[in-house]
C-alpha cells in the first residue's frame, strides 16, 4: 500500500476566481495538515485555472497541482472523476476534502467507491485523532436531528465539508510555494454525457448567501401570494426572501430560495423565519443565524427552540403592524 | 422497445415525525424508533418511482421497484405498486443490517445485475434518514455506467435521458447516454398518491424476496461486515432553548411590539 501523506483540498472556481468554499476549506484544511505536520495540496480543474493556484497558495497551501484541458471547462461526472482518479493516484494524499457543493457531492461519491474508499459528505467538523492520526468526521444525519461521527481506515480519507463550517486564512500574498502540472489524458470516449445548456436564475435584490437579513416563510404562509408580504418586508429591511422546502416544492416560490438540508444554507446577523415550524431539515439551513425571530401561531413549534426572540400568533394578524413598525422605526 | 426501469427505495423511519420524538439509544449508537409513527418510503426515494410514473404516463414501460433491509414491513414497502410501479423485489435478510453506503450499494448493484435488463436506474438523491448521498453513484460506479445526480426532470428519447440537474442559483440540461443512474430531488415536485385501485393491486402483487446467497453476495461483503466506515458515535446536538416570547394583548399589538424590541436589542 502506497505511503499517503498531506492533506489535499478540491478547489473550485467561479468566474475563474476560487470560490468562498475553497477559501474556507484551505483554512480548515491547514489545521489539519499542521496537526500532521504534513503539507496542505490544492487540486484545481479546469479548462484554464488562471490566477487561482497562486490564491490558493495566499489562503494556505503549501503546494498546487493543476489539471488543465480543454475537455474539463465544464464540470461532467465522467471527466472529473478520471482526472481526479489519475491525481490521487498519483500524489497519494492521506486527507482529500470537498465542498459540499453541486460539483462535491457529485464527484466525491463516484470518486471514493472508483479508488476503493470511504467518504463522508456535508460534514461541519474534522478532527485528528492523536492516537490513530485518523481524521473524525462529524455530519448531521436524520435530517439534522443528530449528528454522527465517522473515520475510516481507508486511504485518502474523503470527506465533503458544507459551506460557512470552517473559515478562511487572512491571505498572505507573500507566501510562497510549489505549482506542478498533472496532465489530464483523457479519453473523450468515456465521457457519456454532455452538457446542453445552462440555466441561471436571476436573483433580483440581496443572494441569499450574502445577505445579513433574511425573511423568510413556511408552509403556514399559504401561496405565492403571502409572499409578496414577505418581499415588502424585506424591501424595508434590504434583506433577502427565503422559504422553507414546502413553498419552494410547492412552487409558491422559486427553487433558488429553498433553504435546508437540500436547498442553501445560509448564515445571516437576523433570520425572521415567518410561518415555519422549525422542521431539522429546514433547521439544518438556517441554525447558522445569528439571532432568529420566529413567527408562528403554533406555541409548541419547534422554531422557538432555536430562536431568540418570537411572537406566538397567525402571521396574517402579526406581520402587517410589524412591518409597519419596523418601517416607522427605520425612517425615524 | 418499453423501457426497463428499476427504482431503489429505503424504508426509513418517518423524518416527519416531531422532533421532540426523535431520541438515541447512546449504548448502541442508534436512533429509537418513536412510538406509533410508522416507517415510511424514504420521500426522495418516491419521487424517483414519481420520475419513472412520469415516464411510464408517457411511453409505456416496466417498473421494477428493489428494497434492502430487514423486516420490511409489506404495506411500506408495497407503496411504490400502488402508485402503478409494475414489480417489487425485496433484499431481505438480518445480514443486511448495518451497512453504510458501501455495503448498500454494492448489494443493490449486484442484485440489479442479476436482473439484468434495464435501460434507467432511478434511486433518491439521499435516504432521509443517514441523509449520506452517496448510494446512487456508487451503483452506477459498481455496474460502470454514467450517473446524473440531483435531477428535477427527466425525459427519455432514442436510446438517451435528457435531465435536468439542480445547480446553485439555477439547473443543467444533461444529456446522458443509456443505460444510466439517475438520483432525484425534490424539486422534481411531489409524488402522487396512491389510488385505491393501485392499492388494490399491490395487495394482490406479492413481492420477490433475494437472500444474500440468491445473487451470490459474500456475507462478508454486506451490511455491518462490508462496511468501509466505522461509526464512533451518534449525538444529538445541544439547544439552549432561550426565546424570549414578545406577548402583547392582541397579535397585531405583538406585532408592532416585537418590531421595536428588536430595535432596541439592535439586531434592524
Amino acid at each position: 500500500m502506497a505511503d499517503n501523506k498531506g492533506v489535499m483540498i478540491y478547489g473550485e472556481m467561479v468566474d475563474g476566481k476560487l470560490s468562498s468554499i475553497t477559501t474556507e476549506l484551505l483554512g480548515g484544511g491547514r489545521r489539519l495538515a499542521d496537526e500532521l505536520k504534513e503539507d496542505l495540496v490544492c487540486i484545481l480543474v479546469g479548462d484554464k485555472v488562471g490566477e487561482a493556484p497562486k490564491k490558493a497558495i495566499s489562503y494556505g497551501a503549501d503546494k498546487v497541482y493543476i489539471v488543465e484541458d480543454s475537455l474539463l471547462k465544464d464540470y461532467q461526472t465522467d471527466s472529473y472523476v478520471a482526472v481526479m482518479e489519475k491525481a490521487v493516484k498519483e500524489t497519494n494524499p492521506r486527507v482529500l476534502l470537498f465542498g459540499q457543493t453541486a460539483v462535491g457531492r457529485d464527484l466525491s461519491p463516484r470518486l471514493a467507491f472508483r479508488l476503493g474508499t470511504a467518504l463522508s459528505m456535508d460534514c461541519l467538523e474534522l478532527g485528528i485523532d492523536p492516537a490513530t492520526k485518523l481524521l473524525q468526521e462529524t455530519r448531521p444525519v436524520y435530517g439534522g436531528n443528530a449528528r454522527a461521527t465517522f473515520c475510516s481506515e481507508l486511504m485518502p480519507q474523503m470527506v465533503t465539508v458544507r459551506q460557512k463550517a470552517m473559515s478562511p486564512l487572512e491571505p498572505n500574498e507573500a507566501k510562497k510555494g510549489e505549482v506542478v502540472s498533472i496532465k489530464a489524458e483523457l479519453d473523450p470516449a468515456k465521457i457519456k454525457t454532455k452538457v446542453l445548456d445552462t440555466v441561471k436564475e436571476e436573483v433580483a435584490g440581496v443572494k441569499l448567501e450574502d445577505a445579513s437579513v433574511i425573511v423568510a416563510g413556511g408552509r403556514g404562509i399559504g401561496g405565492p401570494d403571502g409572499f409578496k408580504q414577505l418581499e415588502e418586508l424585506a424591501k424595508i429591511l434590504k434583506a433577502a426572501v427565503g422559504a422553507s422546502r414546502p413553498p419552494s416544492d410547492n412552487k409558491w416560490v422559486p427553487e433558488s430560495w429553498q433553504i435546508g438540508l437540500t436547498g442553501k444554507i445560509v448564515t445571516p446577523e437576523v433570520y425572521i423565519a415567518v410561518a415555519i415550524s422549525g422542521a431539522s431539515q429546514h433547521l439544518a439551513g438556517c441554525s447558522g443565524a445569528k439571532n432568529i425571530i420566529a413567527i408562528n401561531k403554533d406555541p409548541e413549534a419547534n422554531i422557538f427552540k432555536e430562536a431568540r426572540f418570537g411572537v406566538v400568533g397567525d402571521w396574517k394578524q402579526v406581520l402587517p403592524t410589524f412591518t409597519q413598525k419596523v418601517k416607522e422605526l427605520l425612517a425615524g | 422497445m418499453p423501457l426497463n426501469m428499476i427504482v431503489c427505495c429505503k424504508q426509513i423511519l418517518d423524518p416527519e415525525a416531531p422532533p421532540a420524538s426523535f431520541k438515541i439509544d447512546p449504548s448502541t449508537n442508534k436512533v429509537i424508533p418513536p412510538p406509533g409513527v410508522p416507517p415510511v418510503v424514504s420521500p426522495f426515494d418516491e419521487q424517483a418511482v414519481e420520475a419513472a410514473l412520469r415516464i411510464k404516463d408517457a411511453q409505456g414501460g416496466k417498473i421494477t421497484v428493489l428494497s434492502l433491509g430487514n423486516n420490511m414491513l409489506r404495506d411500506v414497502v408495497k407503496k411504490p405498486l400502488s402508485m402503478g410501479a409494475d414489480e417489487l423485489i425485496l433484499l431481505e435478510d438480518e445480514a443486511f443490517e448495518g451497512g453504510d453506503s458501501w455495503s448498500i450499494a454494492f448489494a443493490l448493484a449486484t442484485a440489479i445485475k442479476k436482473i439484468g435488463e434495464f435501460d434507467i436506474i432511478f434511486c433518491g438523491r439521499q435516504a432521509a434518514d443517514w441523509d449520506a448521498g452517496q448510494v446512487g453513484s456508487g451503483i452506477a460506479e459498481i455496474l460502470g455506467i454514467p450517473s446524473v445526480t440531483v435531477a428535477k426532470k427527466v425525459e427519455v428519447a432514442d436510446g438517451k435521458a435528457k435531465v435536468e440537474r439542480i445547480i446553485t442559483d439555477g439547473y443543467q440540461v444533461i444529456e446522458v447516454t443509456l443505460p444510466a443512474l439517475v438520483t432525484v430531488s425534490n424539486e422534481l415536485g411531489e409524488a402522487r398518491y396512491a389510488t385505491l385501485k393501485g392499492i388494490m393491486a399491490a395487495s394482490k402483487k406479492q413481492p420477490v424476496v433475494w437472500k444474500p446467497a440468491d445473487i451470490g453476495l459474500d456475507a462478508s461483503k454486506i451490511g455491518a461486515a462490508g462496511r468501509r466506515t466505522k461509526l464512533l458515535k451518534l449525538f444529538q446536538p445541544v439547544k439552549e432553548g432561550k426565546c424570549e416570547i414578545v406577548e402583547a394583548d392582541t397579535p397585531a399589538d405583538a406585532g408592532s411590539k416585537l418590531a421595536a424590541r428588536l430595535r432596541e436589542a439592535k439586531l434592524i
